[in-house]
C-alpha cells in the first residue's frame, strides 16, 4: 500500500484516480475487516461520492488539497454529518449528527476520503477497545491480542492497510498507546492546537484529536491539515499548527534529549525498556546529548488523571438521558426514564467512571479529590517545565508492555489503567507527545517509543521521531 | 396585616435574574427572542448535541459590565463553572454559570428614598428551556407526558444578588423598581416582568429588633409582578412570626407564591444543601475584560435614575417622592428643558406629577409647557382651565396662549366672582351655616357651585379664599 503523500501526489498528477485508490482500500477492508473489526461503519457510498468529486476536480484542473484522494478512517467519536456517530455506545445508537467536526471538515477540504467510522472503547474509556458495545477490535499483527485503546479501531485500520491515515482522540494515551501496540505512528498534539469542535467530549480539558499513520511524515502532514485556530472551540490556540513537515530531515545533532527515569523502571517490561534504551543510544550516536532526567510528579499522574477525567466525564455524559436523542427506555416518569435509559445505554466501565467522577466532585470531597488533582496537575506541569529547561524533548516507552491478549486485564480495572502510566502525564500537562514504532518486543509484537515535548514544541518532537524512524530503515 | 413592626423586623434579600437583551444566546448563535414556535430558536449547542461547544457572547459580557458599573460593582476576572443537575429542560443536564468568581463583585444601589442597598454580586449564566407537564396534576411527577421548549435554553441571564438590607415589602418593591429602571437605562434588559425578562426570588426572614443574628430564611419563587412581591413579603413575614409566636421552629424552605390564594406554599426543604458538583467549565477559558474595555463601557453609560432624581431635585425643588415619580415616567428631561425656557419650577413639578401620565406627554414641546406654567403661575388661567389647556397641548400640540383664547379662557375678574359667591351664600343658608361651623365636607359644595356658575373659569383656590373671608369672625374663634 502507498503512503498518503504518494497517493496525493499520484492523484494530483493524474497518475492514479481517487476512485482507483479507494477501491484498492475498500478491497483490503473486505478482505480482512471481518477478522479485525476496525470499523463500526464502512461508509462505502459516501466514499465513492467523495472520490468521484475529487476525480472531477482533477479533470477540471483543481484546486486540489494536500490529501487529495487519500482514504482516511475516522474515530467514531468525531461527528460526521449525515453519518451515524456512536462512540461505540448503545446510548447513541441511531443518532446522526447534523454537522461535521472541524477536523473532518478540514480533512475533506484537503481532499481526503472518509472510508468509515472506527471502533473504540465506549466514550474513549479504555485501553484495549474491549469496552466497545459493538465488540472488540483485533490487533492486525496478532488477532489474539488487543490493538490497544481507546482509538484501537483507528490504529488497527492503518496497521491493516484499510486506510493510510486515520484520526483518533487522546485523553490519557488513547492515540499513542494503540499506535505503539499496532506498530504505527500516533500523535497527541499540544492541547488547543487541534479543534475539539465536533469531538464528543470525554475529559474536555484533556481531550485532543490527532492522527495515526505509517510514517512520521504522513502524521506531520495530517497535523498541519487538521490543526490551527478554530473560533468554534474556545480552548483553541490562536496560531497555526507548528510547521513540522519542513523540519523532518533536520536530524537531532545538538539536540538535548532526556530519558525519563520514572518511566524506565518498575512496571515497564524489560524487553520494552531495552528497546527504548536502544533508541536513546541511537539518538546519542546521531549527535544528540542524551541523559536520564527525573520528572518526579509524573508518578502521581495516574491518580490525578483518574479524578480529573472521570469528573469531567460525569458531567459531559449527563446529557445522555433519553430526552432529546439516542436511546430511550420508556418509563412512567421522566426520572425513571432517564435512569433506565442510562442503565441500559452505558457499559460497565462508563458507569464506573461516572460514579468515580460524581464522587470526586461531591460537596465535602471536592477539595480532597478534584481540588487535589488540580494541584497535582500544576506540579506535573512544573516538573516538566523544569525538565524542558534542560532538554528539547524527552523520551520514554509509550506503553509498559507490547499488545496483551483479550481478557488479560478486563477483570481488574487497575491493571488496565496502569497501561496508560507513561502517556497520562502529557495530557495533564497539555503537552504534545507521539509514539513512533521502535522495533519488536520478545514476543515479536511492536514496541512504541514515546517522544515528548513542551507545549507547542512539535517541531522538536517530530525531529526526534523522524530520526528514530530513520534509524530503523 | 397584623405585624407589630415595633417588635419585629422583616429582613429581605432579593435575587433578581434578568435576561440580557442580546441578539443571540450566551454561548451560541441561536437567536435570543421571546415567543416564537417551540423549538425554533435552537442550534446544536442549545440542544446539547454531542460534540457541540460553547463560545462566549461578547455582547452579553458587555451588557453585564454595563450593569455592574451602573450598580457600582467591581468588575473582576471571572470563571464559568458547571452546575450539575438532571432536569429535562436543561439540555446538557448542567448549567453554565459563574460560581466562585463572578464578573461583577460587591456594589450598591440607591433607592429613591436615599437608602443604599448592598449588591453582593451580579454574575452571568445561561437560562433553561421551559417544560410543560401534561395530565395528572401538571407536575413532572404525575404528568402523562411532558413537552420541552428549548427556545429559552441558553439565553443569557445576569443574576443580581442583593444583600439582605431591605426591611419591608414596600422597600423590596422600590428596590426591584429601581433595579429595573437601571437595567432599562443601560439597555441591558427590556425589564418586562410578565415576559420573564425580570424574575425575582425573594429571601425573607424575621427577627426581633435588636437581635444580632438573622432568622432562618425562606426563599419565595414565582413572583411575577411588583404587587405580588409586596404581598408575598407581607404574607411570608406574618407566617413566620405566627410560627415563632406559636413556639414553632422555622424550617429553611423554598416556597411558591400562589397569586390566586395570596399565600406562599412549601415547594421543598432547603435544610440540606443541594449538591450541584460545581467545577470550572473546561470548554471555556477565564474571562478577564481589559481595563480599556471597562473604561470604554463606563464612558458610554447613560445618566442613571438616581443621578436624574438628584439633578431634578436640585434644579426644581421637587421632593424625593415627586422626583422618583417623574424620573420613573421619564419626564425629567422635559421638566429640565422647560425650566431652561423659564418655566415656573413649582408648577412644572406639580403638572409633571399629576397631569402628565399620558405617554404622549414625553413629546411635549418644553417651550410651550414652560409658557403654560407661567400663565398658570401668573393667574392668567384658573387651575381647571390650565388642566384643559395642558391636556390639549399634550394631545395636539400648539401654543397654550392660542388654545386658551380659542376656548375663551381668561381668569375671572374678582368683582364678578365676589358677586357669584355672595349670591350662592344667600341661596344656601343651611350649607353656609355648616361651613361657618367648620364642617370640612361642605367646602367642596360651594366650590363646585361656583365652578358650575362660572363654567369652570373660576380658580378653586381663589374661591376657597373668598369663602373663608366671608366667615364671621365669631365663628372663627
Amino acid at each position: 500500500m502507498s503512503s498518503a503523500i504518494d497517493i496525493a501526489a499520484a492523484v494530483q498528477s493524474g497518475e492514479r484516480s481517487a476512485i482507483e485508490v479507494l477501491e484498492e482500500h475498500l478491497g483490503a477492508i473486505s478482505e480482512r475487516e471481518s477478522e479485525v473489526h476496525a470499523f463500526n461503519l464502512v461508509t462505502t457510498d459516501q466514499a465513492i461520492a467523495a472520490a468521484t468529486a475529487v476525480d472531477e476536480l482533477v479533470a477540471k484542473g483543481g484546486p486540489l488539497g494536500p490529501l487529495a484522494g487519500v482514504p482516511v478512517a475516522i474515530k467514531d467519536n468525531l461527528c460526521t454529518r449525515g453519518v451515524a456517530t456512536t462512540c461505540s455506545s448503545k446510548i447513541l445508537e441511531g443518532w446522526v449528527p447534523p454537522y461535521d467536526a472541524t477536523v473532518v471538515t478540514r480533512l475533506a477540504a484537503a481532499g481526503a476520503i472518509m472510508v468509515g467510522k472506527t471502533n473504540m472503547d465506549e466514550f474513549a474509556m479504555g485501553s484495549s477497545t474491549e469496552n466497545s458495545a459493538f465488540g472488540p477490535t483485533r490487533n492486525p499483527h496478532d488477532l489474539s491480542r488487543v490493538p490497544g485503546g481507546s482509538s484501537g479501531g483507528s490504529a488497527a485500520a492503518v496497521a491493516a492497510g484499510f486506510a493510510p491515515i486515520s484520526l483518533g482522540s487522546d485523553t490519557g494515551g488513547s492515540i499513542r498507546q494503540p499506535a505503539a501496540l499496532c506498530g504505527v505512528v500516533g500523535v497527541k498534539p499540544t492541547y488547543g492546537t487541534v479543534s475539539r469542535l465536533g469531538l464528543i467530549a470525554f475529559g474536555s480539558s484533556l481531550d485532543q484529536v490527532g492522527p495515526f499513520a505509517n510514517s512520521v511524515a504522513e502524521a506531520a502532514l495530517v497535523c498541519e491539515v487538521i490543526g490551527g485556530h478554530d473560533p468554534g472551540d474556545s480552548t483553541s490556540l490562536p496560531q497555526a499548527f507548528p510547521a513540522v513537515s519542513e523540519h523532518l530531515s533536520d536530524g537531532v545533532a545538538g539536540m538535548r534529549i532526556g530519558l525519563i527515569t520514572e518511566m524506565m523502571g518498575e512496571g515497564i517490561a524489560p524487553d520494552v525498556a531495552k528497546r527504548i534504551r536502544a533508541a536513546a543510544e541511537w539518538l546519542a550516536a546521531a549527535g544528540a546529548e542524551v541523559e536520564e532526567v527525573s520528572v518526579p510528579a509524573v508518578t502521581f499522574g495516574l491518580s490525578a488523571y483518574y479524578l480529573v477525567a472521570p469528573a469531567e466525564a460525569s458531567s459531559n455524559l449527563s446529557r445522555y438521558d433519553g430526552v432529546r436523542y439516542g436511546l430511550r427506555v420508556d418509563a412512567p416518569t421522566t426520572g425513571e426514564m432517564m435512569e433506565l435509559t442510562r442503565t441500559a445505554g452505558f457499559g460497565d466501565e462508563v458507569k464506573r467512571r461516572i460514579m468515580l467522577g460524581t464522587y470526586a466532585l461531591s460537596a465535602g470531597y471536592y477539595d480532597a479529590f478534584y481540588g487535589t488533582a488540580l494541584k497535582v496537575r500544576t506540579l506535573i506541569r512544573r516538573d516538566f517545565d523544569a525538565a524542558y529547561e534542560r532538554f528539547d524533548a524527552l523520551l520514554s516507552p509509550t506503553s509498559p508492555t507490547t499488545a496483551f491478549s483479550f481478557g488479560d486485564k478486563t477483570a481488574d480495572p487497575m491493571s488496565m489503567y496502569l497501561n496508560d502510566v507513561c502517556t497520562i502525564a502529557t495530557n495533564l500537562a497539555g503537552h504534545p507527545a507521539m509514539s513512533v514504532p521502535y522495533g519488536l518486543g520478545d514476543d515479536g509484537m511492536p514496541v512504541g517509543a514515546q517522544v515528548l515535548a513542551p507545549a507547542l514544541g512539535e517541531v522538536a518532537m517530530f525531529r526526534v521521531a523522524a530520526a528514530l524512524e530513520g534509524s530503523l530503515s | 396585616m397584623s405585624i407589630d413592626l415595633s417588635v419585629w423586623e422583616i429582613v429581605i434579600g432579593l435575587e433578581v435574574h434578568t435576561e440580557l437583551a442580546t441578539r443571540t444566546k450566551l454561548f451560541c448563535s441561536a437567536p435570543n427572542e421571546f415567543g416564537g414556535e417551540p423549538n425554533t430558536n435552537i442550534d446544536p449547542l442549545t440542544l446539547g448535541l454531542p460534540g457541540s461547544l460553547p463560545v462566549l457572547n461578547e455582547q452579553a459580557v458587555e451588557l453585564a459590565i454595563r450593569v455592574g458599573l451602573a450598580l457600582n460593582c467591581t468588575i473582576d476576572r471571572s470563571v464559568f463553572s458547571r452546575k450539575n443537575y438532571f432536569y429535562p429542560d436543561q439540555p446538557t443536564n448542567y448549567q453554565i454559570s459563574q460560581f466562585d468568581l463572578p464578573i461583577n463583585g460587591e456594589g450598591w444601589l440607591e433607592l429613591p428614598s436615599g437608602k443604599v442597598i448592598g449588591i453582593e454580586r451580579a454574575h452571568l449564566e445561561e437560562d433553561t428551556g421551559k417544560s410543560t407537564h401534561v395530565g395528572g396534576g401538571g407536575r413532572i411527577h404525575d404528568a402523562t407526558y411532558s413537552l420541552v421548549d428549548y427556545n429559552r435554553a441558553g439565553v443569557p441571564l445576569l443574576e443580581i444578588v442583593g444583600r439582605p438590607d431591605l426591611r419591608s415589602g414596600d422597600e423590596a418593591r422600590a428596590y426591584v423598581s429601581e433595579l429595573r429602571a437601571i437595567l432599562v437605562a443601560v439597555g441591558a434588559s427590556d425589564g418586562k416582568m410578565e415576559e420573564g425578562s425580570l424574575r425575582v426570588d425573594c429571601n425573607v426572614s424575621v427577627r426581633k429588633h435588636g437581635d444580632a443574628e438573622l432568622g432562618t430564611r425562606c426563599e419565595i419563587k414565582n413572583i411575577n409582578s411588583l404587587r405580588s412581591l409586596g404581598r408575598a413579603v407581607d404574607y411570608e413575614a406574618e407566617r413566620q412570626i405566627d410560627m415563632i409566636l406559636a413556639g414553632e421552629r422555622i424550617e429553611q424552605q423554598t416556597r411558591h407564591w400562589n397569586e390566586d390564594e395570596g399565600r406562599t406554599l412549601k415547594l421543598r426543604s432547603k435544610e440540606q444543601a443541594d449538591d450541584y458538583r460545581y467545577f470550572p467549565e473546561p470548554d471555556l477559558v477565564g474571562l478577564a475584560p481589559s481595563q480599556e474595555w471597562i473604561d470604554r463601557v463606563r464612558e458610554a453609560l447613560p445618566i442613571l435614575p438616581a443621578a436624574r432624581r438628584h439633578r431634578l431635585c436640585e434644579r426644581s425643588g421637587a421632593d424625593t417622592a415627586q422626583a422618583a415619580l417623574i424620573v420613573e415616567r421619564g419626564l425629567d428631561d422635559l421638566c429640565l428643558a422647560a425650566l431652561d425656557c423659564g418655566a415656573d419650577p413649582s408648577r412644572t413639578i406639580t403638572h409633571a406629577e399629576h397631569n402628565l401620565s399620558d405617554p404622549k406627554a414625553l413629546e411635549l414641546d418644553p417651550e410651550m409647557f414652560a409658557k403654560l406654567t407661567k400663565m398658570d403661575a401668573d393667574g392668567d388661567l384658573s387651575s381647571t382651565q390650565t388642566k384643559t389647556v395642558l391636556a390639549e397641548l399634550v394631545q395636539l400640540g400648539g401654543d397654550p396662549g392660542e388654545i386658551a383664547e380659542a376656548h375663551g379662557f381668561k381668569a375671572m375678574d374678582s368683582g364678578e366672582l365676589d358677586a357669584v359667591v355672595d349670591q350662592l351664600i344667600a341661596e344656601n343658608p343651611e350649607q353656609w351655616q355648616r361651613f361657618c361651623e367648620g364642617d370640612p365636607k361642605i367646602s367642596g359644595f360651594f366650590v363646585g357651585k361656583v365652578m358650575k356658575a362660572t363654567q369652570g373659569q373660576a380658580d378653586g383656590k381663589v374661591v376657597a379664599g373668598l369663602l373663608a373671608d366671608r366667615v364671621p369672625n365669631a365663628a372663627k374663634e
